[in-house]
């Protein structure tokens, strides 16, 4: 994922002059693409990443578009109030750029565990979440925030991940994008960021089979009205992510029903369990432990 | 309208508003009076009829909830009528109790301390990237000088030349529950900011004379950003306010603001 991300932030960068990467002394054998092509639009910030946001939103303040790369929790918690007062209120073209959510740096301990994340983001009203489930939504995602400049989050996995599509989709906020599955399938799992693949693993047993499978990698706030019209032509809608439950994607959908209350035993959340805190592993063994199994 | 004048108004103005509803920090307000006078009467090249020129000066505040003295420099210039402090911390108004960029004139609103001189090396970094001739000023607050984002930021500033980039620290020595000195002390102050890369000059922050020599002649070594350390008094101008941490927190009666406003009169008669 993070190539493609690299890839096409090079890619739209050279038809847009104001489009500009910061990165929080992270990214080494990513971003130097960037960093080569357009020097004057590359900057490191150091290890200072209360700094590295504020001026990310001087800079959007000021007619750039600023992607702010780092990995982790640190680019969201560690400077969480210069995104909720400085980025999100002033609602400035920053893109916060977060490699490794989920347990994807699992062996690093939980300093790189990021499981919090949407819950922190979502809280922010004008926050636009996006997080692909694979490389081609990756681009899906910059092209679209690119032409829709504003305060969001772009949740990246890690490297190697599948693609599910055979080009580039078309997506909206807000809105589930078909993986797989008839349309009259009436049950279905729907999934955000890389747990993608994951998702895509279960079809093939036999206790999901009469399954579909979506992927929603635009949401957030915003987005919350137009999801219960998409949950009503469904039997059951099983929400994926690689987050803990509290304040999760799942909640997230959950929450958005507020004002559809019969369709809320529709939807069963599938995310991480708190016992997963503080252990180390493997991606696939940390997701096991936290729940992530068939 | 000259900066004397400017900075008498600004004193009137804040403490009618900050009476009128109610409201803390006068201390502060009164501090950055002249600083704010000079700035906005001889130092910024901003237009009241285009607040949004793109070749002005941006200036931050940085100490948000000293706001008052900026909306009464904004309304004194003719940024909006000088009626619309009237609405100063009531409901549903853009002039909140800390700077709200809703206001014309107002580049960022602030409010939690240590953000404005980040954003501030936003702005000069995109003013020298773009090849812009503009310059951004941020007032900070000495208390606010604790905060770990002001020295990431100092670091950053320096490290990229922001010759640019001019801030001021408000030093009157007292901070949120008694001195700095008894808080987190900050000498050698002018030591630190010059280790950090900085050039440093140190003012009588209420000298008009010295506060705009100083600002008028920015930056005032190449390549390095500048820092004006104003010494400063909390409350200055009333006698009863000046000096005391209470008046971060208490508003004047209307007997008190009589005092206050009669005080001012005389100093300026």
């Amino acid at each position: 994922m993070r190539n493609a991300f690299i890839e096409e932030l090079v890619s739209l960068a050279d038809k847009n002059d104001r489009i500009a990467l910061v990165v929080g002394d992270l990214g080494y054998s990513v971003i130097e693409p960037f960093a080569e092509r357009f020097p004057d639009r590359f900057i490191n910030s150091g290890v200072a990443e209360q700094n590295m946001m504020g001026l990310a939103a001087g800079m959007a303040s000021e007619g750039y578009q600023v992607f702010v790369y780092s990995i982790a929790n640190f680019p969201t918690f560690r400077c969480a109030e210069q995104i909720r007062n400085d980025v999100d209120y002033h609602q400035l073209s920053v893109t916060v750029v977060s490699v490794g959510g989920g347990l994807a740096y699992g062996n690093l301990g939980y300093s790189h565990h990021a499981v919090q994340d949407y819950g922190l983001m979502r809280l922010m009203p004008n926050m636009l979440i996006a997080s692909p489930g694979d490389p081609m939504e990756v681009r899906a995602c910059m092209r679209y925030l690119t032409s829709n400049p504003q305060p969001s989050y772009l949740r990246l996995g890690k490297a190697g991940e599948p693609s599910f599509h055979e080009e580039v989709p078309k997506i909206e906020p807000g809105k589930w994008l078909k993986i797989k599955g008839d349309r009259n399938i009436s049950r279905t799992l729907l999934t955000t960021g890389a747990t993608l693949a994951l998702a895509h693993k279960w079809l093939s047993e036999p206790k999901f089979s009469g399954y579909a499978l979506h992927s929603l990698p635009l949401w957030g706030m915003a987005a919350k009205p137009l999801q219960a019209k998409q949950v009503e032509p469904q039997e059951l809608v099983m929400t994926v992510e690689d987050h803990l439950a509290d304040g999760g994607f799942g909640s997230w959908l959950r929450e958005s029903l507020e004002n559809t209350p019969q369709f809320m035993s529709r939807v069963s959340v599938r995310a991480l369990n708190a016992r997963v805190c503080g252990m180390v592993g493997k991606q696939s063994v940390l997701n096991e432990v936290g729940g992530l199994v068939v | 309208m000259g900066s004397i004048k400017l900075a008498s108004l600004i004193r009137l103005y804040s403490l009618k508003m900050v009476s009128t509803a109610g409201a803390s920090h006068i201390g502060s307000a009164l501090s950055i009076a002249d600083i704010v006078a000079i700035l906005y009467s001889e130092v910024l090249r901003v237009d009241p009829d285009q607040p949004q020129l793109p070749e002005r000066d941006r200036f931050i505040l940085s100490k948000g909830h000293a706001c008052v003295a900026v909306y009464a420099a904004l309304a004194g210039r003719g940024f909006f009528p000088v009626s619309g402090l009237e609405n100063y911390g009531q409901d549903h108004s853009n002039l909140m109790n800390h700077i709200s960029h809703k206001v014309p004139g107002v580049e960022f609103s602030s409010g939690a301390l240590g953000h404005g001189l980040p954003l501030g090396v936003g702005k000069a970094l995109a003013s020298k990237r773009l090849k812009a001739n503009w310059r951004t000023f941020v007032l900070l607050s000495d208390g606010e000088m604790d905060e770990g984002s002001n020295w990431e930021a100092l670091m950053f500033a320096a490290h990229h030349k922001l010759d640019n980039l001019v801030a001021i620290i408000d030093y009157n020595k007292l901070q949120s529950l008694t001195t700095v000195a008894q808080t987190l002390g900050l000498e050698p102050l002018t030591a630190k900011l010059q280790a950090f890369g900085w050039a440093v000059i140190e003012v009588d922050g209420h000298d008009h004379e010295q506060l705009c020599q100083a600002l008028s002649s920015v930056p005032w070594e190449p390549d390095k950003p500048s820092m004006l350390v104003a010494h400063t008094l909390k409350g200055k101008g009333v006698s009863f306010m000046e000096n005391k941490v209470e008046w971060h927190y208490r508003s004047p009666s209307a007997e008190q603001l009589a005092q206050a406003l009669a005080e001012l009169e005389i100093s300026h008669a």
